[in-house]
């Protein structure tokens, strides 16, 4: 990424530093744009956008800046990116490290772990390696190396994100930043600006439930496991979500044993019911892995006095003691917290809920008598609507639209999820249970399309049949209801279909697009043309432009 | 998948020989409890009048499905079902389905194990109504799985039965409420299951004084399924070193390893010191095979094996020279075998095995080629039953791949007679007319136990044996 960056300067040879990038694709910001469904700007010319020099002046000369945000993450970058497009003057407030949660404690160092676990998963597979006539001996790893690959990579998607923003010309104002007041924002000691508007972004930190005990080395959370300091022998995820399970991939290539603790009757939670069974089925059966499920973790205390960590359960349901295990470490994969401490919203009434900030479908702050905050928006893990990076640079961007004039309002339903465990799981809209729910209530019908890797080429040939792909679709018309992948690559594959959701794509005009072969993406393509709409094939845009 | 093998041949005795315990137990996961039940089976059914057992059944989980292999069991032996639970997972030649119970009970015993393969409707597990069916389910079951395995000899007396009765009441959730505490780790508890090991009997020696996937190991008498890593050059002697210098052998030269047998290699070393118990003695014979390659070239495109040509041979052979696949159990009778079992070894990864080919006389060339495969492949996954491995009456080996012109075999305890088999070579012969020819000739090198088979019966079937080859028409019938 940061090659692409210095490449581009040279090219489009322009020396001024503020100038925004006119060769267009080496910008993070255009790989986030593309996932919205609202077309960058009119002017296809190879400037994309003007502003004026240092990232412009403010439009109301009585502002400090159009748009100042607090909270340097994914959600802040997006907005600030997207808000010096929109020719706004921007300020970006960072207390801690720029990338926040996910470049640096979070989905991108997690990612490089993940690669790690899932190269020595495949060279430990001697039976998978066998079935190519490949001879590997055993392999093994550094913990160290493994842990730098982490850390560098994190170090390197910060400066990007750093130096994105700064060519731009965003102000990145160090300090943590507070609301003051309508309009207003302190940051650092006692700087104080104004803008015309103001996004929260603040984020969320790893939830840990109460009667544990993280001490950083035995009972940890997701942050100090990234940092990859040990690998225990035995560890206990609580909560077996995305992190949970992403974690027990890394663990158990690294030789881990792992023992969930799940505080609901299954494991896998808020996946599609389907999936989550095959998924368990791979992901968890066959490997070092088992599970407590329906039980909360009442108590952890970490190893001491040649004690191994101490995990109490309880049942979810009556809150009687029910077992306790001794393990060597504990990870709490409960979920995150929203960051909203200390934030100043009392000076402009705003109540948490649960620390969420209370937002409305245009991430509109919502105050303590129910009513709107002006020019106060909240995007991102702070408003709690849902938990993604790139769910709330998206909900950045649709505040950036709304401040620069035109009305947005961001679709939940087609922003896509990933987990990243080998295989991947992804999905996008409804899961079945609730698509049915849904119908049910209005009157519609549902139908499910489903095939299985082991019909594609392109997964046979890496050896790597297992997996499923589900589409939940509405017969009578052709919608997309919600589409869950679990196999190779799948969070790869799932964009075809948020893109098909957000565009309002209907399955008998996509069915017609043609995929090459052989690749994973025919595993979409075999969801489109299993389904059985009824309607005919609209006359599509291409259609009419080929008769003409 | 070339066949190979060596003349140390190990095929595993009698199953009530200790030393086939664990080997059976490593190769496949054929329970040597279920031997026991077989036991108390007949005593437990005088008692029940009559009980709700239910079988379940392999589905058929699409048209084209005529057999099903168990991808996993999701409910242990003793678990409550529901109606409508998933119990097992089932893999057709299309997907991965559950399979839910109809009916509401326990799930008694597992006829068919993980990675296992039955035909649609077979029985492949067994459901009791009520708890109290479950022991006589599992007897049942019981029978089903280990009639074959057990065929040979009666089933062991007494002395492995201490407690009939009150066998094994089914494991109710992993006593949690005992006083002792076990604490075991994941992957413990799954190689428990795995290898039906009461993991409350194994002694913990990890971190803690918990149970670790090695203790398991240990107590299932079982290799670790870590090889361990070749010792360093310079590694200081081990525990094991310094309990294998207890005996009288010669102290170890410096640098130098010791590597303890695995299962089947103990087994195999038992067998052998057992077969020297045996008078045994060899005749050799040349076979011209230039006919029999000939119309290996004209099958191998069917998938017919050279090992399916000679088996197949063999049994014709056998079937005109019983006395040859005769064998003397007790050195005071002869013990006709009424099937033409052709065992043949095969090296598989550290060890050797000997799948067989039952009536290698009767079936046709293309279904023992194909039976073949099937063995093999099942014996590079460990999961040969007992009965595919150790019923045979007759063994051959192969060493002619590597281009061994001769060898010799030893004679597998329990059996009459082994065929060693060299490489088929051109050879200058001369026939009766003086004239010098080459033909393709192969050494074969039979070694019979000489209280039951003698140095004619052995040669007329040697000759039977060389009429069949070189006029190989007659396999293919």
């Amino acid at each position: 990424m940061q090659s692409a960056f210095s490449l581009s300067f040279s090219q489009s040879s322009l020396t001024l530093p503020n100038r925004p990038l006119c060769s267009s694709n080496a910008s993070p910001r255009n790989l986030r744009r593309e996932a919205f469904g609202f077309s960058p700007s009119k002017q296809l010319t190879s400037c994309r956008f003007q502003v004026k020099s240092g990232n412009g002046a403010p439009s109301n000369k009585s502002f400090d800046y159009d748009l100042v945000i607090i909270g340097a993450g994914v959600g802040g970058h997006g907005a600030a990116l997207h808000a010096v497009e929109k020719g706004l003057k921007t300020a970006i407030i960072e207390g801690d490290v720029v990338g926040g949660t996910c470049v640096n404690r979070g989905c991108v160092p997690s990612k490089a772990l993940l690669a790690v676990s899932g190269r020595m998963r495949e060279l430990q597979n001697e039976h998978h390696m066998k079935s190519f006539g490949l001879q590997v001996s055993a392999a093994g790893y550094d913990r160290q190396g493994v842990a730098d690959h982490a850390n560098n990579l994190a170090t390197k998607i910060r400066n990007n994100l750093t130096n994105s923003m700064k060519a731009l010309g965003v102000d990145i104002l160090t300090g943590f930043g507070s609301v003051l007041g309508p309009q207003k924002v302190k940051y650092g000691k006692d700087n104080i600006i104004t803008a015309k508007d103001i996004i929260i972004a603040t984020g969320s930190v790893p939830f840990v439930p109460k009667g544990i005990e993280v001490d950083g080395k035995t009972v940890i959370t997701s942050d100090h496991a990234l940092k990859l300091e040990s690998v225990p022998d035995w560890i206990a995820i609580v909560g077996s979500g995305y992190i949970g399970l992403e974690f027990s991939d890394v663990y158990t290539a690294l030789g881990s044993e792992v023992t969930f603790i799940e505080a609901l009757d299954q494991l896998m939670p808020g996946f599609d019911p389907e999936i989550s069974k095959l998924a368990q089925r791979v992901l968890i059966n066959p490997r070092k892995i088992d599970y407590h499920t329906g039980v909360f973790a009442s108590k952890i205390t970490p190893a001491k006095d040649g004690r191994p960590v101490m995990i109490e359960l309880i049942d979810a349901k009556t809150k009687e003691p029910k077992d306790t295990l001794e393990v060597d470490a504990a990870l709490i994969a409960t979920g995150r917290a929203p960051f909203t401490n200390g934030l100043g919203l009392e000076n402009i009434n705003v109540a948490t809920q649960r620390g969420f900030i209370p937002v409305d479908e245009r991430m509109r702050v919502i105050d303590g008598n129910g009513k709107l905050v002006p020019n106060l928006y909240c995007i991102g893990d702070a408003n709690g609507k849902l938990m993604l990076a790139h769910a709330a640079s998206a909900q950045g961007i649709s505040v950036v639209e709304q401040v620069t004039g035109r009305d947005h309002v961001l679709n939940h339903l087609t922003i896509p999820a990933a987990c990243f465990t080998h295989p991947e799981i992804s999905m996008v809209g409804l899961t079945e249970p609730q698509a049915r729910e849904k119908a049910e209530k209005e009157g519609f019908k549902v139908s499910i399309a489903k095939t299985s890797f082991k019909a594609n080429t392109k997964a046979l040939a890496e050896n790597e049949g297992e997996g499923l792909a589900k589409m939940i679709y509405r017969p009578d018309n052709g919608e997309i209801l919600g589409v869950h992948i679990f196999g190779l690559h799948a969070a790869d594959l799932i964009h075809e279909a948020s893109n098909a959701i957000a565009l309002g794509t209907r399955i008998q005009d996509i069915k017609l697009a043609v995929h090459a072969h052989p690749t994973l993406s025919e595993v979409v393509d075999e969801l489109f043309k299993a389904a059985k709409v009824e309607s005919p094939a609209s006359t599509t845009p291409q259609s009419v432009k080929a008769t003409v | 998948m070339a066949l190979s093998s060596s003349s140390f041949l190990s095929t595993p005795s009698l199953p009530n020989s200790k030393s086939t315990i664990s080997f059976a137990s490593s190769v496949s996961p054929a329970p040597i409890p279920s031997l026991r039940r077989v036991v108390f089976r007949s005593h437990r059914r005088e008692m029940t009048v009559r009980s709700k057992i239910r079988e379940i059944f392999m589905p058929a989980l699409s048209s084209t499905m005529t057999e099903g292999k168990i991808v996993s069991w999701l409910k242990t032996e003793g678990e409550k079902l529901a109606k409508g639970q998933s119990v097992v997972v089932v893999e057709s030649d299309k997907a991965d389905m559950d399979v839910e119970t109809f009916y509401d009970g326990y799930l008694a015993a597992i006829v068919v194990g993980e990675g296992e393969t039955a035909p649609v409707g077979a029985a492949i597990g067994l459901l009791a109504e009520t708890e109290a069916e479950i022991e006589e389910a599992k007897s049942k079951a019981a029978s089903k799985s280990s009639s074959a395995a057990v065929a040979p000899s009666p089933p062991p007396p007494a002395t492995s039965s201490p407690a009939p009765a009150i066998s094994q009441p089914a494991p109710v959730a992993a006593g949690s409420d005992g006083p002792r505490k076990t604490v075991a780790t994941p992957y413990a508890k799954k190689l428990a299951k795995q290898h039906k090991v009461d993991i409350g009997s194994v002694a913990g020696t990890g971190p803690f004084g918990r149970i670790t996937a090695s203790d398991v190991e240990a107590a299932a008498g079982i290799a670790p399924s870590v090889a361990p890593p070749p010792p360093p050059p310079a590694a200081s002697p081990t525990a094991t070193t310094a309990k294998a210098t207890t005996t009288s052998s010669p102290p170890l030269l410096p640098d130098s390893s010791v590597v303890p047998f695995t299962a089947m290699q103990s087994a195999v070393s038992k067998n052998m010191i057992e077969s020297l118990s045996v008078p045994t003695f060899r005749v050799g014979y040349p076979v011209n095979t230039d006919a029999l390659d000939a119309l290996y070239e004209k099958v191998k495109p069917k998938g017919v094996t050279m090992t399916a040509l000679l088996a197949k041979a063999a049994g014709m052979a056998l079937a005109q020279h019983p006395v040859v696949n005769a064998s003397c159990k007790d050195g005071k009778s002869f013990s006709y075998n009424s099937n033409i079992n052709i065992a043949v070894a095969v090296a598989i990864n550290g060890g050797l095995i000997t799948p067989v080919l039952q009536d290698a006389d009767k079936l046709d060339l293309y279904l023992l080629s194909q039976k073949w495969k099937e063995l093999v492949g099942k014996a590079r996954s460990k999961q040969l039953q007992p009965h595919e491995y150790n019923s045979g009456t007759f063994t051959l080996s192969n060493l002619g791949m590597f281009g061994v012109d001769r060898f010799d075999a030893i004679l597998p305890p329990g059996q009459g007679a082994i065929m060693a088999v060299g490489a088929s070579k051109p050879t200058v012969v001369a026939d009766k007319d003086g004239f010098f020819s080459v033909k393709n000739k192969m050494m074969v090198n039979v070694t019979a136990d000489h209280r039951i088979v003698y140095g004619a019966d052995l040669a007329a079937f040697l000759q039977t044996f060389a009429k069949i080859v070189e006029n190989p028409d007659s396999l293919t019938l």
